[in-house]
C-alpha cells in the first residue's frame, strides 16, 4: 500500500509519470510480441503463425486476468504478498474438473465440446466463490485476512480429495487430469480462447467504475467509508472479478501461484498504487514477461516448457524477499 | 479432581476403546498371526503417529506463539517430501533408514526456513503467519512436483506422501516409535517451552535462553516430521486442531496439556483411521483424505466460530 | 545496585541510547524523558534483552553480558510492555512460572511465594482464570506478580501503569514502593506520568535524545525550569498539600 503521496514537484521528469511508463510497457509489450511471431519462423509460415497468434492471445488473457485479479485481491486485503492462486478458487476448480473426470469418464470428457464443458465449470465454481465469500465477508463480516486463511483451509481440503481421487485414476485417466493439473503456456485450448477472453474483458470493463473506490480503500475501511465508498459492495465486486479472471485463467493455463505476486509488485514499483495505473501495469508487465519469457525460453535456449516453473520460482523468490524485509503491506 | 486430571482418565478410557475396535475390525479372518503381524502393529503406528504428531504442533504453536501452525501447513512436511523425492532419484532402494534421515534433514531446513520468515511478520498479524506458512509450503510443494513430474515418479511420491496406515505390519512402523520419544523429550522440556511461548524477552527475563529452547524444539518437529513421512505419511491438520481444542479446555501450559494433547491426537488418528476403513467396507479410504477433509471441517470451525474476528481496519 | 558506564546501544543509525553511565542504588528509581529519549532501550539494556553496543552493566558486581542468564534471573526480573497475545495459562500457572529460574515451583517455599505475589497484586479472585479471559489490566498485574514471585533484587519495569484504572496504579505504586523501602529492593520504573514519580520515587533519572539531562532527587529533577527544557514546552510546578504538583502549558 502506498508509503507515501504521489511526489508533488511541480517539474517531473517526463519519463516517470505514470502514463508515461505504460505507454513504454505497451511499446514493450509489442515488441515481445512481434519478437515472439516473427522470430525462427520455419517454412510453413502461416501455420507456425496461427499457432503462435493463438498462444500470444492466450497468454494475453492469462497476462491480463492475473496482473488484475492479483492487484484486486492487495487491495482488498491491504497487503503486497497475497495472490488470489492461495485463496483457494484454484482448488476449488480443480476439484470440479477432477470430479468431473471420475464421474463422467475421460473419453466422454475429450468428446464434449470444451466450450460447454468450461462453461459449466465455470458457472459452478463463481457460484460456490461468490456464495462463500458473502457469507463469509457479507453475512459474518470477518477479517479479511481470516477469510483468506478459511480459503487457504478450503484449498488444503480440496486438494487432499483430489489426490485421493487422483489415486483412483487409471493411467489414462490420470493423464488427462495432469493436463489439468499443471500450468502450461503452449497447450492453450483454442476453443476456449474466445470465451475466456471475452469474459476476462468484460470483468476488467466491469472494474473501471469502482477504480476510484479501490484506491480510497488502501486507507482502510473506516476511513473509505467516511469518504463515501460502499466498502461492501466494492470488496464484493472485486471478489466476484477475481474469481472470474482466476477460473479463466486456470481454465486456459492451469493453476498459477506466484506469478501475479511478481507482475503486481513490479507494476507498483513502476507506476504507483493507483489502480487505473497499476492494473494495466500489471497486465502488461505480464504480457512482456510470459511472451518474452517464453521467446527467450523456446527460441533462446531450448526450453520450451519450463516458462511456468520458471516463473513460479522467480515470483517465489520475490515473495520470501518481501517477507524477510518486512514489505507486506 | 483437577480439570486436568479427568480429562486425562477420560483421554486413556477413549484411546482404550478405540484401540480395542481398531484391532477388532478388518478383512481378513482374526487369528493369532493377524494379530500380531497386522492389527496391533497397525493399533499401536496409530497410536504412536497420534500422539507424536499432535504434541509436535503444540510445541511449534508455543514456538511461533501462533495458534495456527502445524508441519504440514508450514512446509515442514513438504521439505520432507523435497528430500525424500531426492534420495529416490538417486537410488529408489535405498534403505529405509537412509529415507529417513533425509526426511528429517529435509524437514529440518523447512522449519529453519519457516521460522526466519514468521520472525518477521508483524506480531499483530496472527493471521498472517499460517498464510505465509502455507504460500512458503506451496512453493516448495510445486518445486518437488514438478521435479516428480520430470523423473517419472509423480504418481510414487504421492504413495509415500498420502498418509495411510493399511500397509503397517510388523517390521515397517518400529521407527514411530523415534517419534513418540521425540514427543516425550518434548514433554519432559514443557516448562521451558511454555516460556518461550510467553515471549523472547519474558524468556530471557526468566533466564532461559530463548535459542537453545527454539533449536530443541526445531529438532523435535523435524525428527517427528522426517520419519511420518517414511513411516505412514502425512496427517494432515492433526497437529492443529488437537492443542487448539486442548487449549481451550485446560490451556497452554506444556506439563499439564502434553499428556492430553497426546491422547486425544491419538484418539483421533484412530478414530480417523476407523472411519475411514468403514466408510466403504472392504474398500480403505487413506487416512489423509479422511483426516483432510475432517481436520480441515474442525479447523473451519475454531476459525469461523464466536471468538472469531470482526471486521477490522486493514 | 546497577551501575552503567558508557552504555551505548544502536537503532539502525540512530543512537538510541548514547554513553549513559548511571548508578541506580536500593529505592525506588523512576526514569522519565519525552518520547525517542531512549528510556525503555535503557532498561532493555539494564535488563540484558538487547546486546549493548559499547559500555557495561553491573547488577550486583556481575557483568550482565558475562553472567549466565540463569544466575542473572535470581537476581534481577524485569518487565517489558505487555505481550498482546499471551499465551493461554491460569493466572497462578503464569505467576508460578516465576519460580522458574529457581528450579520451577517444587516446594511448598515456592508456592508461598507464588500465593503472596498474587495475593500483593490482589488477584486471588482471579488466580485460576486464563490470562487471555482477563482486562489489560488485570494481565498486566499477573505479569507484575510472576516478576515478583522472582524474588529478585532487583526489579525493572517498563511503563507498568498503562492499563491500569487509578486504583490499581495507586495501589501498585504503593507496593513497589513498599517492597524497595522495606526489603531494600532495586525498582526502577520507566514512567510516561511525571507526577507518579514525583509522588513516589526516590530518585529520578531525566533522559533526553539518548542521554541522562539530570539524576538526582524529586526536588532536585521535578522542576519548572528543568521540565521546561526537558520537554520543550511551558510548564509551572506548584507544591500543594505537601506534594509536587506539575502544570502543563
Amino acid at each position: 500500500m502506498p508509503e507515501r503521496a504521489p511526489r508533488a514537484t511541480p517539474v517531473r521528469h517526463a519519463l516517470s509519470h505514470p502514463a508515461a511508463r505504460i505507454a513504454m510497457l505497451g511499446i514493450a509489450a509489442a515488441a515481445a510480441i512481434a519478437l515472439f511471431l516473427l522470430l525462427d519462423l520455419p517454412g510453413r509460415a502461416d501455420y507456425a503463425l496461427g499457432l503462435r497468434w493463438r498462444t500470444v492471445t492466450g497468454m494475453l488473457v492469462v497476462a491480463i486476468a492475473v496482473g488484475a485479479s492479483t492487484v484486486l485481491l492487495q487491495t482488498v486485503t491491504a497487503n503486497r504478498i497475497l495472490t488470489p492462486g492461495i485463496m483457494g478458487f484454484d482448488a476449488i476448480f480443480m476439484t470440479i474438473q477432477v470430479t468431473g473426470v471420475l464421474v463422467i469418464g475421460p473419453r466422454l470428457l475429450l468428446g464434449t465440446s470444451p466450450t460447454v464443458l468450461w462453461g459449466i465449470e465455470l458457472v459452478l465454481m463463481a457460484g460456490i466463490v461468490v456464495l462463500l465469500y458473502w457469507w463469509l465477508f457479507i453475512k459474518r463480516r470477518l477479517d479479511l485476512h481470516l477469510i483468506v486463511l478459511v480459503g487457504l483451509v478450503i484449498g488444503t481440503m480440496l486438494r487432499a480429495v483430489t489426490t485421493f481421487l487422483q489415486r483412483l485414476l487409471d493411467p489414462d485417466a490420470f493423464a488427462v487430469v495432469q493436463n489439468l493439473v499443471f500450468a502450461s503456456f503452449t497447450a492453450i485450448d483454442r476453443d476456449l480462447l474466445l470465451p475466456t477472453g471475452v469474459l476476462v474483458v468484460a470483468a476488467g470493463v466491469s472494474i473501471v467504475p469502482i477504480l476510484r473506490s479501490l484506491d480510497a480503500l488502501a486507507l482502510g475501511r473506516s476511513t473509505a467509508i467516511g469518504l463515501g465508498v460502499a466498502h461492501r459492495r466494492v470488496v464484493m465486486h472485486a471478489v466476484v472479478a477475481i474469481a472470474v479472471m482466476v477460473a479463466a485463467s486456470t481454465a486456459l493455463v492451469g493453476p498459477v501461484l506466484f506469478f501475479g505476486l511478481l507482475v503486481a509488485n513490479a507494476a507498483y514499483s513502476l507506476v504507483g498504487h493507483r489502480h487505473a495505473a497499476s492494473i494495466p501495469a500489471a497486465a502488461l508487465i505480464g504480457a512482456i514477461v510470459l511472451i518474452g519469457g517464453q521467446t527467450v525460453l523456446a527460441r533462446g535456449l531450448g526450453f520450451a516448457t519450463e516458462l511456468p516453473v520458471v516463473i513460479e520460482f522467480l515470483g517465489g523468490a520475490l515473495f520470501i524477499l518481501l517477507v524477510l524485509t518486512g514489505r507486506t503491506r | 479432581m483437577s480439570r486436568a486430571s479427568v480429562w486425562t482418565i477420560a483421554g486413556v478410557a477413549l484411546v482404550a476403546a478405540l484401540a480395542v475396535v481398531s484391532v477388532l475390525i478388518g478383512v481378513a479372518e482374526l487369528d493369532g498371526f493377524v494379530l500380531v503381524a497386522s492389527r496391533i502393529p497397525r493399533t499401536v503406528a496409530l497410536i504412536l503417529a497420534g500422539v507424536a504428531m499432535a504434541v509436535t504442533g503444540l510445541i511449534m504453536q508455543l514456538v511461533t506463539r501462533n495458534r495456527f501452525v502445524e508441519p504440514s501447513t508450514t512446509g515442514a512436511t513438504d521439505a520432507a517430501s523435497l528430500a525424500l523425492l531426492a534420495v529416490l532419484v538417486v537410488d529408489p532402494a535405498m534403505p529405509i533408514a537412509v529415507k529417513a534421515i533425509a526426511a528429517v534433514l529435509g524437514a529440518l531446513v523447512g522449519v529453519v526456513g519457516f521460522l526466519g520468515l514468521a520472525r518477521r511478520i508483524p506480531v499483530r498479524s496472527s493471521v498472517l503467519v499460517p498464510v505465509v506458512g502455507l504460500m512458503y509450503a506451496g512453493m516448495i510443494g510445486a518445486l518437488t512436483t514438478f521435479i516428480a513430474q520430470r523423473q517419472d515418479l509423480l504418481q510414487e511420491l504421492l504413495a509415500w506422501g498420502v498418509g495411510d496406515f493399511s500397509g503397517i505390519v510388523r517390521g515397517r512402523y518400529e521407527m514411530l516409535y523415534l517419534a513418540a520419544a521425540a514427543a516425550l523429550i518434548a514433554w519432559i522440556a514443557a516448562d521451558r517451552f511454555t516460556v518461550i511461548g510467553l515471549g523472547e524477552d519474558a524468556a530471557r527475563g526468566l533466564g532461559l535462553d530463548p535459542r537453545l529452547t527454539l533449536a530443541l524444539g526445531v529438532v523435535i518437529i523435524a525428527v517427528v516430521t522426517g520419519v511420518m513421512s517414511v513411516t505412514t505419511g502425512i496427517l494432515p491438520f492433526l497437529g492443529l486442531i488437537v492443542p487448539n481444542i486442548v487449549s481451550r479446555f485446560v490451556g497452554d501450559g506444556m506439563r499439564r496439556a502434553v499428556p492430553i494433547v497426546a491422547l486425544l491426537g491419538a484418539a483421533v488418528v484412530l478414530a480417523c483411521d476407523i472411519i475411514g476403513r468403514l466408510v466403504r467396507f472392504p474398500v480403505e479410504i487413506p487416512i489423509s483424505v479422511v483426516m483432510g477433509v475432517l481436520g480441515g471441517a474442525v479447523f473451519l470451525v475454531i476459525l469461523l466460530g464466536p471468538s472469531s474476528r470482526r471486521t477490522e481496519d486493514a | 545496585m546497577i551501575t552503567t558506564d558508557g552504555v551505548t546501544k544502536r537503532h539502525g543509525r540512530t543512537l538510541a541510547v548514547d554513553g549513559v553511565s548511571v548508578d541506580i542504588g536500593p529505592g525506588l528509581t523512576a526514569i522519565i524523558g519525552p518520547n525517542g529519549a531512549g528510556k525503555s532501550t535503557l532498561l532493555a539494556c539494564i535488563g540484558r534483552l538487547v546486546r549493548l553496543d559499547g559500555g557495561t552493566v553491573l547488577v550486583d558486581g556481575l557483568d550482565v553480558t558475562a553472567t549466565s542468564t540463569r544466575v542473572l534471573a535470581t537476581r534481577l526480573a524485569v518487565l517489558r510492555q505487555e505481550n498482546h497475545v499471551p499465551i493461554r495459562l491460569s493466572v497462578a500457572d503464569l505467576v508460578a512460572f516465576g519460580r522458574f529460574p529457581h528450579g520451577g515451583a517444587r516446594t511448598a517455599d515456592d508456592r508461598a511465594i507464588v500465593d503472596d505475589a498474587v495475593a500483593m497484586l490482589g488477584l486471588d479472585s482471579v488466580r485460576d482464570r486464563f490470562i487471555d479471559e482477563l482486562s489489560g489490566g488485570q494481565r498486566q498485574r499477573a505479569f507484575v506478580a510472576m516478576a515478583l514471585a522472582q524474588s529478585t533484587d532487583v526489579l525493572l519495569l517498563d511503563e507498568p501503569l498503562n492499563n491500569l484504572d487509578p486504583r490499581y496504579a495507586v495501589d501498585l505504586m504503593r507496593l513497589l514502593g513498599g517492597l524497595a523501602a522495606e526489603r531494600g529492593m532495586t525498582i526502577v520504573i520507566v514512567l510516561h506520568d511525571i507526577a507518579v514519580a514525583a509522588r513516589h520515587a526516590d530518585r529520578i533519572v531525566a533522559m533526553k535524545d539518548g542521554r541522562v539531562a539530570r539524576e538526582g532527587s524529586v526536588d532536585e529533577v521535578i522542576t519548572a525550569e528543568f521540565l521546561g527544557a526537558l520537554y520543550e514546552t511551558q510548564v509551572a510546578v506548584e507544591v500543594l498539600g505537601g506534594r509536587r504538583v506539575v502544570l502543563w502549558g
